[in-house]
């Protein structure tokens, strides 16, 4: 961490970034934010740890309209995000000077917290210099401990790989944290009968509030007005008043994305309700991969996505009903 | 006073439930959130925060409040009936209920909105006080204890007993109603439930935002916050979500919209949120057209606006659900405390 | 409403069809005086790509039982390329609804050109048929939306 934050002094002491943009500590051990710090002196807030989960890609559209570059700090999934929105046109490469930070798998308070502990009050081995397999937890109910692999997020079992896609520089190690295959989850709801899957989405979905915090995170959600905002169009209902709402709320949203997602899991870590949505994003990317062939978003900046693509002898979609 | 063995407590829901509806903390694809009991429903008193805050129960997400049928030429339109049968809501936090009192002055002073009242009217709360205090609660810069719940009942949960007592007639008649199941407590009950209140009230000393101080935030404040530079950097991380309104057991703002059915229309109103960039929106237009504004909106609202136009009562009750939810990390205490570092600064 | 058309059940049913072939062949299946099921109300789209995925969605929201997407054969799209666009978009939206547990059939896609008429007659009646047996759409249907 010390070494991002030398780095950052001196990027901004010679010119060469107006900001940074990084991670500021929090006032609970596992919430930072996201921030913009623009002097050395600010920088004395700085912080990169196991709770830095989120895709500061996302904030580099803002940070793009602004004068000068911005130092941005981005994990290897980050990246993918970064090259797809340089596809969109949505960032400015010219406007980021990407460090490319080291991860060991990123924090999810609430799996943590899932495991009964509770009353935080300090968390040891979230640091990313930390070579400890598990967490040491102080609380008001006494010390508690967790594996570092048991509160990681869901992303992180899936890893795409530590390799950065995109950058100036590099600064830290990255681990693999891969330990299982991110379409498990989808083939085994494709194995269930159609009332089993309608019973399941019907459960996960009907907890949807439509706080809209999934699509306001998302990198590839990038439109300046939503269908479901626009006033024009009545689906912009605000709330589930009926069960089709939040399956067409997530349905058309996971549609959008097709082809475009990175599968950097935001959606899914920050829901409040803990929906798996990236079970529908992991359906197109599933069967983009098997019907059009093997496609990652954000590997590149100039291939034709999948869905503004097309071949002479695609699939028909009838195929969904002959597979079985 | 009374107590009722956990192995029990089902006997009781099902005893309630027979009369009226009951809500209470249900889990759902692992996530707790107040819904109505059911048999195979799994009750989970033992989640200190739902998800969403149980203000559902008296001013929902969204509810219809007519319907016009078109049939030929002729329309008829046709009022939502208010709410008529008794309900009880089992296990609220004190945040919780004093968070139902905010609405109360929002919902219930001149012009009186019917539907909630009518829900309030009809609704019991049995309270419940937090076993086990977590570090995002900060109820007690409010004034709230939640060793002690003030509500219909106030239940304690000790050792595997839960206790009950009745504070209002409402109350009376809900123990009057299922007293078969509960039996009388005697003196050491009414020791050990004193022991618990001390070691409620004393976690809740140690908890990290227990000492947040609220100095400065109050009615008068209101040009000098508004105004305020501090706003500039806040803001930044907020993705414009609706997370912590909608989570919030205060936030009580609405829009009222139009469902075209087809065959007519259907008017509901559902929670808005000020983070929303078509939030009042207006023929001319949007009064609040930045995400600083927005965000600002929602903060001083809750510690300014509101404390000026209720004798100083805060809207916020110091739950922490936003404290646990905001993608961003975000939250009013972070507001709070950025404001005072200002101060000292200076 | 009679007695009998609430005892019996009828399909309602939404078919997109491009102005360049599809909507053409019905035209010709009404001309050559081929009959198909009353049921199916068409919706003349520009080209099959104008199909966008919350339209099915929508239709299936107001109340239809069975939506199916007509356009040209690929290859023939009157602008070139749309149809082999709309055929991938429905593919996966499709195979959406499928992960969803939406009953397999309630949606289709056929490429009908102008000159089918005999397709297009057959191709709506098949597809009655099917959700006929499949029965009234209720798991992707909105409530508010009953009569």
């Amino acid at each position: 961490m010390q070494e991002l934050i030398n780095r950052a002094k001196e990027l901004l002491a010679d010119g060469t970034v107006a900001r940074v943009l990084g991670w500021k500590a929090g006032d609970l051990p596992y919430n930072p934010e996201p921030a913009y710090f623009e002097t050395e002196e600010s920088l004395k807030d700085f912080v990169y740890n196991g709770f830095c989960g989120a895709n500061l890609s996302k904030y580099m559209i803002e940070a793009s309209k602004l004068e000068g570059k911005t130092m941005v700090c981005l994990k290897p999934c980050d990246t993918y995000s970064f090259n797809q929105l340089i596809k969109e046109h949505r960032v400015d490469r010219d406007k980021a000077y990407i460090v490319g930070v080291g991860c060991k798998g990123k924090l999810d308070i609430e799996k943590i917290k899932k495991q009964g502990i509770k009353g935080i009050q300090s968390i040891q081995g979230a640091e990313i210099t930390d070579d400890a397999e598990t967490l040491t937890i102080q609380t008001i109910y006494g010390e508690k401990t967790c594996a570092y692999k048991d509160g990681m997020l869901e992303r992180c079992h899936v890893c795409k790989g530590k390799e950065h896609q995109i950058y100036d520089e590099i600064i830290g190690e990255s681990k693999d944290t891969k330990d299982a295959d991110r379409f498990d989850e989808v083939r085994r709801i494709e194995a269930m009968r159609p009332e089993e899957k309608f019973a399941f989405f019907q459960s996960e979905l009907s907890k949807c509030i439509r706080c809209n915090a999934c699509r306001n995170v998302c990198p590839a959600c990038s439109c300046r007005k939503c269908v479901f905002d626009s006033n024009k169009f009545d689906s912009s209902q605000k709330a589930n008043v009926d069960s089709f709402e939040e399956k067409m709320f997530h349905i058309i949203r996971a549609f959008h994305v097709a082809g475009r997602c990175t599968d950097c899991g935001e959606c899914s870590r920050v829901c409040p309700q803990g929906i798996p949505l990236h079970l529908f994003n992991r359906k197109f990317i599933k069967d983009i991969d098997e019907l059009y062939g093997e496609y990652q978003a954000g590997e590149d900046t100039d291939s034709k996505g999948p869905l503004t693509n097309f071949t002479f002898d695609d699939a028909e979609p009838s195929i969904v009903t002959e597979r079985g | 006073m009374y107590k009722i063995a956990k192995e029990n407590l089902s006997a009781l829901f099902q005893s309630i439930a027979e009369n009226q509806e009951l809500y209470l903390p249900v889990e759902v694809s692992g996530q707790v959130n107040y819904k109505a009991w059911t048999p195979d429903a799994k009750v989970s008193l033992e989640t200190l925060k739902t998800v969403k805050s149980p203000k559902d129960a008296f001013f929902p997400q969204s509810e219809n409040l007519y319907t016009v049928q078109r049939d030929g030429k002729k329309l008829s339109i046709q009022p939502e009936a208010l709410k008529e049968q008794k309900f009880v809501v089992f296990g609220m936090k004190a945040c919780d209920i004093q968070g139902v009192k905010v609405l109360d002055n929002v919902f219930l002073s001149d012009p009186v909105d019917s539907f909630y009242a009518a829900r309030r009217e009809h609704g019991t709360i049995v309270a419940m006080a937090c076993h086990e205090p977590e570090e995002s609660c900060f109820c007690k810069v409010f004034g709230i204890d939640c060793a002690e719940p003030a509500a219909d009942v106030a239940t304690w949960m000790v050792d595997g007993e839960l206790y009950w007592k009745a504070l209002t007639d409402k109350g009376e008649a809900l123990t009057k109603a299922v007293e078969s199941l509960l039996t009388e407590a005697d003196g050491t009950d009414a020791e050990k439930l004193e022991t618990e209140k001390t070691a409620i009230r004393a976690i809740v000393e140690k908890l990290p935002y227990s000492d947040l101080s609220l100095e400065g935030w109050n009615g008068d404040a209101l040009t000098e916050k508004f105004n305020s530079p501090v706003w500039e950097e806040l803001y930044k991380p907020c993705l414009a979500c609706g997370t912590c309104t909608f989570v919030c057991p205060t936030c009580q703002c609405y829009d009222i919209k139009d469902y075209d059915t087809g065959h007519g229309v259907k008017r509901y109103r559902c929670w808005d949120s000020c983070m929303y960039s078509d939030f009042t929106m207006m023929a001319h237009g949007n009064n609040r057209t930045s995400q600083l504004q927005r965000f600002r909106q929602r903060f001083m609202h809750k510690l300014v606006y509101y404390p000026a136009n209720n004798n100083g009562m805060y809207s916020c009750v110091g739950c922490g659900r936003c404290v646990e939810k905001c993608p961003a990390s975000l939250n009013i205490v972070k507001v709070i405390k950025a404001f005072e570092k200002q101060g000292g600064d200076k | 409403m009679s007695i009998e058309a609430k005892e019996e059940f009828r399909p309602k049913i939404v078919a997109f069809c491009c102005n360049w072939c599809s909507y053409a062949g019905a035209d010709l299946a009404g001309s050559s005086r081929l009959s198909y099921p009353a049921d199916v109300k068409i919706i003349r789209v520009p080209c099959s790509c104008r199909v966008n995925p919350m339209f099915i969605l929508r239709a299936f929201e107001k109340g239809a039982d069975g939506v199916i997407m007509c356009g040209c054969h690929p290859g023939d799209c009157h602008y070139s390329t749309g149809n082999y666009y709309a055929r991938r978009r429905m593919t996966l939206l499709f195979s959406m609804l499928d992960y969803i547990g939406v009953e397999n059939g309630r949606t289709r896609v056929e490429w009908v050109s102008a000159a089918e008429g005999v397709k297009f007659s057959t191709t709506m009646n098949e597809f009655v048929e099917k959700i006929y047996s499949l029965g009234k759409n209720v798991r992707l249907e909105d409530i508010r939306c009953r009569n």
